[in-house]
């Protein structure tokens, strides 16, 4: 099974500690800044997860989501999304969008691994 | 002595007798049972209260001095009685319409309730009336005096005059305020005065009798004696014959003893209609005896005989005693009859008009009948009675009792004549003025006194010398020859001038001046009152009225409830059907019960309207007016307080979203903080869990993890410092540390501070000498402001040579400081917010939190200047403006 994540993500600290973190435990790490063509990079490259942040710019995490879903070929593909504003609120908003899985900064490096482990498995084994 | 004795027994027991039926009329007449006592005839011998003592002894005096000019007295009522009844009839109808309780009650109330009227009427009747009740005194006292010298006894004029005084007084007090009746009617003392009117004519006619048939042998010989007496001489001087008649006639209608009898005490006015012939005839038949006696006085009785006595003294001269008593008895009769009911009238005028307008103003309003304003009313007229009698004494002495009885009573009716012209005009003619009544009446009152009341007096007030030569010596100022008119008689002068003067000035104030809205009213009801009032008290009502009122009632009271109302009436009438007969029973019972809906006044008014059974009188209507008034009242108070309410419920509804609006934006900054949190946040815990969980980490990766974890704590601490100091300047705790300082240095501090290690060069570019401005200001602070736009076009210029220009120059007497750098500047859509907290242009990642220019505007606001984005400008540009010598004021 495919082992490549793209993350995108505006803020250059957390992108390098997650890519340091997934690099070391096997995965192959792409990463992207913007919000604006997201959509294009996911596509263009067809990752088997994205990792991806709420505040973007040009474009939000959540519409990036929504028109993922829009699109045939990516409406499986496992979305994990990172997100400084922890409220009930931007939660329920990301699971209406199709986000697959939630995750509130800040977090342990250890959740992010559980999650990308477990959100491969789940995509493979489906 | 036993004559004496005898007459002192007789008078006591004349005085029980009148006590008793008094007493047994006014029980009668409280328990109904008085309609007897209602009849023309007690009502006609009640207008005998003209007749005093004056007209009993004074008749035959005048008489005897003055010939046939006694008639006068009689014919000027006579006239009044048989001409003008119709005249009368409107007065007794307004004063019922009205409910007059005095004259001065009937001019106030014509010229719009007016007070100051009413005071001057009563005044004016009680200074006219007090000459009339020393006559009284006088009378009484000159024929016990006959009794006494009779006797042969020591004689006091003074201790009788004081006895008979105070007896009267008490008897008037006893007699005419022994209860209170709310129509002002006393039928007690208007059965006893009829009876006094037969006593004194029978006494008069006997006396006559026996003078013409048993001392002159019939009618030929009485008129032989007449002729051959010094009366069969007399001329006839038509001047005094008018004037005379004129003054009788005026005092007959304004007297206020008179007008009490007539008016007030008036059941019934077809009354009037038998009064018209029959109290003419009662003055014939008590002044046909007149001259015969005087005649028969002259002839039998020594000369230098008081003439005013002659009917007296002719029959005790021929030893009749019984006789003589029996004319004491009439005399005194007259002289009763007259104090008791115009110390009744006088009173109830000054308690009415004087004393309860004062003592209510006193008490501050509260004009409802209690008890206690009762127990006043009694008291006050009590006294008044007193005082009265008391003037009257007074004026007795003053006078010293020797003028002639038929002078003091002219003087008397020319006084209360002075109220003739203010009642016929308010009677007649609706253009009247209450203006015009005051100072036709003040006029006339002060001619009066001047001419007739103080020469009367005598000695003291008026000399003798003020007689001949006028007011300081102002001829044509002479109280008997005003305006240089000499010669004259001095009553004829006096009326002639007092009542010519008074009527004039009353009609040119009147013309001149307008009537009130009140005064309309009442001059309407007044002139009109026949149109406006109707005969029969109380509700009277057909069948046909008993469907309108039902029509009216279903619209105050709801129909179902009207319909069922007239139904319960009309089954509890025996009949059948709803509408019941329209008897004063029901019609009470109905306006109680639309009293309850539109108050007690507008239900009497809209009953009488209907039912027509009485007429709606100006308190009526003043009472109405006051309900819609409080309705008015409450209405609009219910409008304020709606309209208070739903101005509070505006206020609650701006606060409620101004509070939404700040909760909301509070949530939005929170959520932004967060954010501004987490992000450094996440790389330091992400960092130094690698740091601690990664084995066989290189020593560069190590280094390059702490110096991130370093970063992202900086950028943290600087965070959370501008995030404390905005909030103190929002929240104005900011102290700010004044100082004069030169503009060129602080930029050059703000310059080296932001740009000290900076990767990115940028060049600057000034001009040294415009920077030279003294400032007076927190420079610390402005220098933040410098800093952070200086390190704004470093970090976010996109040109490719980064380049500033800072230029300083002098606007309206503010110095501007211009920063424009050469970028591609921020785009119009946002230029507006800007300075807005969290505002963080869109891909820019310089790691500011976007609070820098919110701090700034804050800075500046506190200084008292401004610092704005400059548009028109390729580059970003902002303008930082201050006063020069600015006294900025601690906030």
């Amino acid at each position: 099974m495919g082992r490549q994540v793209l993350l995108i993500e505006d803020e250059p600290n957390i992108t390098e500690a997650i890519r340091f973190l997934l690099t070391r435990d096997g995965w192959q790490v792409a990463t992207h800044a913007d919000g604006g063509n997201a959509v294009d990079v996911i596509r263009a490259i067809r990752p088997d997860l994205v990792i991806l942040d709420v505040m973007l710019p040009g474009k939000s995490g959540i519409d990036i989501v929504r028109d993922l879903r829009e699109i045939e070929q990516l409406r499986a593909l496992p979305v994990l999304m990172l997100t400084a504003r922890g409220q009930l609120r931007d939660r329920e908003m990301a699971e209406r969008a199709g986000v697959t899985r939630f995750m509130t900064k800040p977090f342990s490096n250890a959740e992010v691994l559980a999650a990308v482990r477990d959100l491969n498995a789940q995509a493979s084994g489906g | 002595m036993a004559t004496l004795n005898l007459l002192i027994l007789v008078s006591l027991a004349y005085v029980a007798l009148l006590f008793i039926i008094a007493f047994v009329a006014d029980r009668l007449a409280v328990t109904g049972r008085s309609t007897w006592l209602r009849t023309p005839l007690v009502y006609t011998l009640s207008l005998s209260v003209y007749c005093t003592a004056w007209t009993f002894y004074g008749a035959v005096g005048y008489a005897a001095r003055s010939g046939l000019e006694y008639v006068t007295i009689y014919l000027g009522p006579t006239l009044v009685m048989v001409g003008w009844w119709w005249g009368l009839r409107k007065l007794v109808r307004i004063g019922r319409s009205q409910r007059v309780t005095s004259i001065a009650d009937l001019i106030s109330s014509r010229y719009g309730k007016s007070n100051l009227l009413a005071i001057g009427v009563t005044v004016l009747a009680v200074i006219g009336v007090t000459p009339y009740i020393a006559l009284q005194l006088q009378s009484i006292t000159l024929s016990f005096s006959i009794f006494f010298r009779d006797e042969g006894r020591s004689y006091s004029d003074t201790t009788v005059v004081l006895w008979v005084a105070a007896g009267l007084a008490v008897f008037a007090i006893l007699f005419g305020t022994r209860n209170l009746d709310a129509n002002e009617r006393h039928h007690g003392v208007v059965t006893a005065i009829a009876l006094e009117a037969v006593v004194k004519l029978v006494a008069l006619l006997a006396v006559g009798i026996f003078v013409v048939w048993g001392m002159s042998g019939g009618i030929a010989g009485t008129m032989a004696r007449i002729d051959a007496s010094p009366i069969g001489q007399w001329q006839v001087d038509g001047g005094r014959w008018a004037a005379i008649t004129f003054l009788a006639a005026a005092a007959f209608v304004c007297l206020p003893r008179v007008f009490q009898v007539m008016i007030v005490e008036n059941d019934d006015e077809r009354h009037l209609r038998t009064a018209a012939w029959a109290f003419p005839l009662y003055l014939l038949l008590i002044s046909l005896f007149v001259v015969p006696i005087a005649a028969v006085g002259l002839d039998v009785l020594p000369p230098g005989s008081n003439p005013d006595l002659f009917v007296l003294t002719v029959p005790l001269s021929q030893g009749k005693d019984g006789l003589a008593m029996l004319t004491f008895l009439g005399g005194f009769s007259s002289a009763m009859s007259m104090v008791i009911v115009a110390a009744m009238a006088l009173s109830t005028m000054v308690s009415n008009q004087i004393v309860m307008p004062i003592w209510l103003n006193a008490r501050g309003g509260g004009a409802s009948v209690s008890g206690d304003v009762r127990h006043i009313v009694l008291l006050s007229r009590r006294i008044a009675i007193a005082v009265i009698m008391a003037l009257g004494y007074f004026y007795f002495e003053l006078s010293g009792g020797g003028t002639a009885l038929a002078s003091i009573g002219l003087i008397s009716f020319a006084g209360v004549a002075q109220i003739l012209p203010a009642l016929v005009g308010g009677l007649f003619w609706r253009g009247a003025t209450r203006a015009g009544a005051l100072a036709g009446l003040s006029v006339g009152f002060a001619l009066w006194t001047y001419t007739m009341l103080l020469p009367g007096i005598g000695g003291g007030v008026i000399t003798d010398a003020l007689m001949q030569n006028g007011p300081f010596g102002i001829g044509w100022l002479r109280p008997h020859a005003l305006f240089g008119i000499e010669g004259m008689d001095p009553t004829v002068h006096a009326v002639m001038w007092s009542m010519s003067l008074n009527a004039t000035v009353f009609c040119l104030v009147s013309m001149a001046g307008f009537p009130g809205p009140l005064e309309r009213l009442q001059g309407a009801q007044f002139v009109n009152v026949f149109d406006h009032s109707a005969g029969p008290r109380g509700w009277t009502g057909s069948v046909a009225q008993s469907e309108d009122l039902m029509i009216m009632s279903q619209r105050i009271m709801g129909a179902r409830e009207a319909v069922d109302f007239f139904r319960r009436e009309a089954a509890s009438q025996g009949g059948r059907g709803h509408l019941p007969e329209p008897t004063p029973l029901f019609l009470d019972r109905l306006e109680r019960e639309l009293a309850g809906s539109v108050g007690a006044a507008t239900a009497h008014a809209m009953i009488g309207q209907i039912v027509g059974g009485s007429s709606v009188s100006v308190e009526d209507l003043l009472a109405v007016a006051n309900e819609s008034a409080q309705l008015m009242e409450y209405s609009s108070q219910l409008e304020a307080k709606s309209a208070e309410l739903s101005r509070t419920a505006r206020q609650l509804r701006d606060a409620n979203a101004k509070l939404t609006q700040i909760s909301l934006q509070k949530d939005a900054f929170l959520s932004q903080i967060s954010h501004e949190l987490r992000t450094p946040m996440t790389s330091i815990r992400a960092f130094s869990e690698i740091l601690r969980d990664t084995e066989g980490l290189a020593i560069e990766e190590r280094n390059r993890c702490a110096s991130i974890i370093h970063d992202e704590t900086l950028r943290l601490t600087r965070l959370l410092n501008d995030l404390l100091d905005l909030s103190v300047l929002e929240n104005g705790q900011v102290n700010l540390n004044l100082s004069r300082g030169n503009l060129g240095d602080v930029l050059d501090r703000a310059l080296s501070t932001a740009l000290t290690g900076v990767e990115r060069p940028l060049s600057v570019r000034r001009r040294g000498s415009a920077e030279a401005v003294t400032i007076n200001t927190d420079l610390d602070r402005l220098a933040q402001v410098f800093i952070n736009l200086i390190a704004n076009a470093q970090k976010y210029c996109d040109a490719e040579r980064p380049e500033l220009t800072v230029s300083v120059h002098d606007l309206n007497g503010k110095v501007a400081v211009d920063f424009i750098d050469n970028g591609s500047g921020i785009p119009k859509e946002v230029q507006a917010v800007v300075f807005e907290k969290f505002f963080r242009i869109s891909g820019e990642k310089a790691g500011g939190a976007g609070l820098g220019l919110a701090i700034c505007r804050e800075i500046m606001h506190r200084l008292g200047g401004e610092v704005a984005y400059l548009g028109g400008h390729s580059g970003s540009a902002f303008r930082v403006s201050l006063l020069a010598e600015s006294e900025v004021a601690a906030r």
